[in-house]
């Protein structure tokens, strides 16, 4: 089933850390599996911010080596960084696996990602001026608390909580995704493409790498793909959904605007509320209502509507 | 008194009822004898001129829909339920009159299986409102999700916004209203009964249905497989008229520029014919 939820702030900042926790919490019966965060800060063009973990949060079961193992791990990506040229700012432990770095780099940043994700167990979940990008086992609060997320000021968020059906209970298989060489983006999905595997071999035809089997990622990466052929947001929504197959309704954040886009069935639900400050949207309406208590209009996008709202 | 003596030739000139009814349906007229199968074992006798209200703020929904049993155990045949907040499923499986008033929006699944109380909502509803309906009236102020009506066999479920998809899917019977517009794929596999829609309807009006008739005051993207479009006649007008009256929904230049859909009872279920052999009348 899952759940999605978006939030942009217009012109303005709010703690969107903690509304994007309170409205994944309300859609927790939509999927237990897994929660994930896709906050966007204010852009600093001068530095890259990069989630990334070096193990899976099972992993730490399995083995009396693998607290080493992770350790070691990290050592060969902060190595790797070195020896590209990245020069780290700041690290933060998010969790024993998890790491959140910010550094400073003008080379090749797909090479980059390529090298980092080349040493085992590593996976870069997000890469950006402004996308933090969380998601882990457990629901919202769980997830939230477990990587500090309450107090994130910023712009704008997309979040999801999985149930999952074609792939894995783990880390990898949980939403959202994000992909390069695109910087900034992240997607939720809620549905099935059943073009998936057709669409996906168009897409590594053309060098883009996937790190799981999960439908969903094939967005992220469609995304990436057709912002870097100078594609805007709403283009590239529209265009897909003349392009892949299946009953969707996703979102897409980049680093200062969400868009979203619903599938030509509208067999996915939606729920959008929108006002002069704020525009809110989730797969139920309960979602809506965790950050604005209060009554308000809401409707239903219809089939094959898209819209994309600017920070 | 028209209407009643003629009833079943005005039923059918206006496409309704026309297939033969065969076993027990939900609209079998009950005899006198069979009293007892007229009041559900779960159906409380109420005073309207009882009225209770509660405050559902604090509450989740197996709370609110009990606190509603509880009142309607003691009586009370006029309930307001306040700040109901988008919860799901409130109240569903009222089988009895009762005056039910939400102040505030419902989430999925709001005021299923009804049959028999008259619910109005100051808000707006999420997807599968009203489904499996059977008798009463639901009024929704503002818009509503997805499969609004679904599966209902009767009353009338009214919604002043406008809904979103699949509205009445599978309808069995009685009247669905929309003030606004309704998405793709309404009256899907409609099998009996009415909608009315003010504003635009769109793609795939009516796919697939067996019987039934759809009225659309705004434009329509397309139809579906075997709706056709038919003709409006006065007594259309006449029921068109009364209907959103009633509801404060008729349109200042009246109902003459209302759309009427039917089935054109060409697919497969009609006839013997077989598949590629349909394809080709098709």
């Amino acid at each position: 089933m899952c759940g999605i939820a978006g939030v942009i702030h217009r012109g303005g900042t709010a703690d969107i850390g903690l509304e994007m926790t309170s409205m994944l919490q309300s859609l927790k019966h939509r999927g237990p599996d897994s929660t994930g965060f896709a906050i966007y800060g204010k852009p600093n063009l001068d530095e890259y911010i990069m989630r990334f973990k070096v193990a899976e949060q099972e992993d730490l079961e399995s083995g009396f080596e693998i607290h080493r193992e992770i350790r070691d791990r990290k050592a060969v990506v902060d190595a790797r960084m070195a020896e590209k040229g990245a020069e780290l700012i700041d690290e933060q432990l998010a969790t024993e696996y998890a790491f959140r770095y910010r550094f400073s780099f003008d080379g090749d940043v797909e090479n980059l990602v390529r090298y980092i994700e080349d040493v085992e167990g590593a996976e870069i979940l997000s890469l950006g001026h402004a996308l933090e990008l969380i998601k882990d086992l457990g629901d919202a609060s769980t997830v939230s608390d477990q990587y500090g997320l309450r107090g994130f000021e910023g712009t704008h968020s997309i979040g999801h909580t999985r149930m999952a059906t074609e792939s894995d209970v783990d880390i990898r298989s949980a939403h959202p995704y994000w992909a390069y060489p695109y910087n900034d983006i992240s997607v939720v999905h809620n549905g099935q493409i059943t073009n998936y595997w057709i669409m996906r071999r168009q897409m590594e035809r053309k060098g883009h790498r996937f790190m799981s089997s999960c439908d969903s990622e094939l967005l992220a990466v469609y995304t990436a793909d057709k912002m870097n052929d100078g594609y805007q947001l709403e283009d590239s929504l529209k265009q897909s959904i003349e392009e892949i197959d299946g009953v969707f309704t996703y979102l897409v954040a980049t680093a200062d605007k969400l868009g979203m886009a619903k599938d030509t069935m509208a067999a996915k639900p939606m729920v959008l509320y929108e006002s002069d400050d704020i525009v809110a949207l989730a797969s139920e309406e309960v979602a809506i209502r965790a950050i604005v208590p209060h009554e308000i209009d809401t409707y239903d996008p219809y089939d094959e509507e898209v819209r994309v709202w600017q920070a | 008194m028209a209407g009643v003596t003629g009833g079943e030739t005005v039923s059918q000139e206006m496409g309704m009822h026309t297939e033969q009814l065969r076993g027990r349906t939900q609209q079998v007229f009950f005899r006198p004898e069979e009293e007892e199968r007229f009041v559900y074992p779960d159906a409380f006798d109420v005073d309207f001129n009882k009225r209770a209200e509660f405050d559902a703020g604090e509450m989740d929904p197996n709370a609110v829909n009990l606190k509603i049993r509880e009142l309607m155990r003691d009586g009370h045949g006029t309930i307001v339920v306040k700040n109901p907040g988008a919860q799901h499923s409130l109240g569903v499986g009222i089988l009895n009159r009762l005056n039910l008033i939400f102040e505030g929006s419902l989430g999925y699944f709001g005021c299923g299986l009804l049959d028999g109380p008259n619910v109005r909502v100051h808000g707006r509803v999420g997807w599968s409102c009203a489904e499996n309906m059977m008798a009463g009236t639901l009024v929704v102020d503002k818009n509503a999700g997805s499969t609004f009506g679904a599966a209902i066999r009767g009353g009338d479920l009214v919604c002043r916004g406008s809904v979103g998809s699949r509205t009445g899917i599978d309808q069995k019977g009685g009247t669905i209203i929309v003030g606004g517009d309704t998405g793709a794929f309404s009256g899907f596999m409609m099998q009996r009964g009415r909608m009315v829609v003010c504003g635009n309807a769109g793609k795939n009006l009516g796919d697939s249905m067996y019987d039934g008739t759809i009225y659309v005051g705004g434009t329509i993207r397309d139809l579906g497989v075997d709706a056709v479009p038919g003709e409006l006649t006065d007594l259309d007008r006449h029921w068109l008229t009364r209907k959103l009256t009633q509801y404060d929904l008729l349109p200042d230049k009246g109902v003459d520029h209302f759309q009427k859909i039917v089935a054109g009872k060409q697919l497969w279920n009609y006839d013997n014919l077989e598949p590629t052999e349909k394809k080709l009348v098709l």
